[in-house]
């Protein structure tokens, strides 16, 4: 039987505290980061950059725009880690944040093709 | 442009249109197993940071504390079109991670409601999230093999649930199934917006 106790097993994370891989910060910078953010790096990881190795790793991973959930399952770091590590990036100008566009409920004729769509799968 | 020059065009990047799903349900739902039946990707797994005070709004506010533990989330992608991609977002359901749902629910579809029949209660509180927030849901009850079969009309009485709330049967391992069940979910919210918006 699952109970709470379970998550400390060997699933339960890196030992390594989330701020250690942050440089001791403990929330991102600037505007908020929504987990389908696209992220871009501007300059290429060849230079000597001074950046986290954390960061470097985040870097190399988005070439073209890379969704910031798919950093952090890449990386498999947590959400929260990988959104400080780009938020300074970005304070840096060392990536770019593209908003992707959320389709809402009001967008029917997008919503029928979403609709039409996963039929086809 | 030059590779590795600053971008002076970054509103120039084609960003997709996004549409966002929520998997909820209790622990040993399927979350995981839906959400890999029917992503074009290898399901991706991510963990939040979890504090005491998870009632603050950013996930990862509280890590200087000594108390912290992680909660997985699931992550899938379809992509409809090249500028059209469906993400889906599976979470536990339970008050103590509705931090996460403020978070994730922000613009979404709708969710899937995950529900082993076993243990039907373990769906209250992500029926009550969505319920509160208003955001379109369906129930899907995946059905192991092992499980008793009650009606579906008797799970939607035993959930409290208005008869407009799909409550339809699943298999989480199969990706037809898998996929009917988002289909359901995007047809409803289609229903209920012509509802609120009568022609």
């Amino acid at each position: 039987m699952q109970h709470e106790g379970a998550w400390l097993d060997g699933d339960a994370g890196p030992v390594v505290r989330p701020y250690a891989l942050t440089g001791g910060l403990t929330r991102p910078s600037g505007q908020r980061l929504d987990l389908l953010d696209m992220v871009r790096a501007v300059h290429t990881t060849g230079r000597n950059l001074p950046v986290s190795p954390e960061q470097a790793d985040v870097l190399r991973r988005c070439p073209i725009p890379v969704p910031l959930v798919e950093l952090a399952a890449d990386l498999k770091l947590p959400t929260g880690v990988v959104k400080i590590l780009v938020s300074n990036l970005r304070d840096r100008g060392l990536v770019t944040i593209h908003r992707s566009k959320s389709v809402g409920l009001s967008d029917l004729k997008i919503l029928q093709e979403v609709v039409d769509g996963l039929r086809r799968l | 442009m030059a590779y590795g020059v600053y971008d002076p065009h970054p509103a120039a990047v084609a960003t997709p249109a996004t549409v966002k799903i929520l998997i909820a349900g209790g622990f040993g739902a399927g979350k995981t197993t839906l959400v890999g039946s029917v992503s074009e990707i290898r399901p991706l797994r991510t963990e939040e940071t979890l504090s005491d005070r998870s009632e603050l709004v950013d996930s990862l506010y509280g890590v200087e504390q000594k108390s912290t533990t992680t909660v997985a989330m699931d992550f899938g992608r379809i992509t409809i079109r090249d500028d059209l991609v469906v993400y889906l977002f599976g979470t536990p359901g339970q008050r103590r991670f509705w931090f996460m749902w403020d978070d994730l629910s922000y613009g979404a579809l709708g969710a899937v409601v995950l529900a082993d029949e076993r243990r039907l209660a373990d769906c209250f509180p992500s029926i009550d999230y969505f319920e509160r927030n208003k955001i379109p849901f369906v129930v899907a009850v995946n059905s192991f093999d092992d499980a008793q079969h009650h009606s579906l009309e008797t799970i939607t009485q035993a959930l409290s649930l208005s008869g407009r709330v799909p409550v339809i049967r699943c298999d989480a391992r199969r990706r037809e199934s898998s996929r009917d069940v988002l289909v359901t979910l995007a047809q409803h919210a289609i229903a209920l917006h012509h509802e609120a918006q009568p022609a």
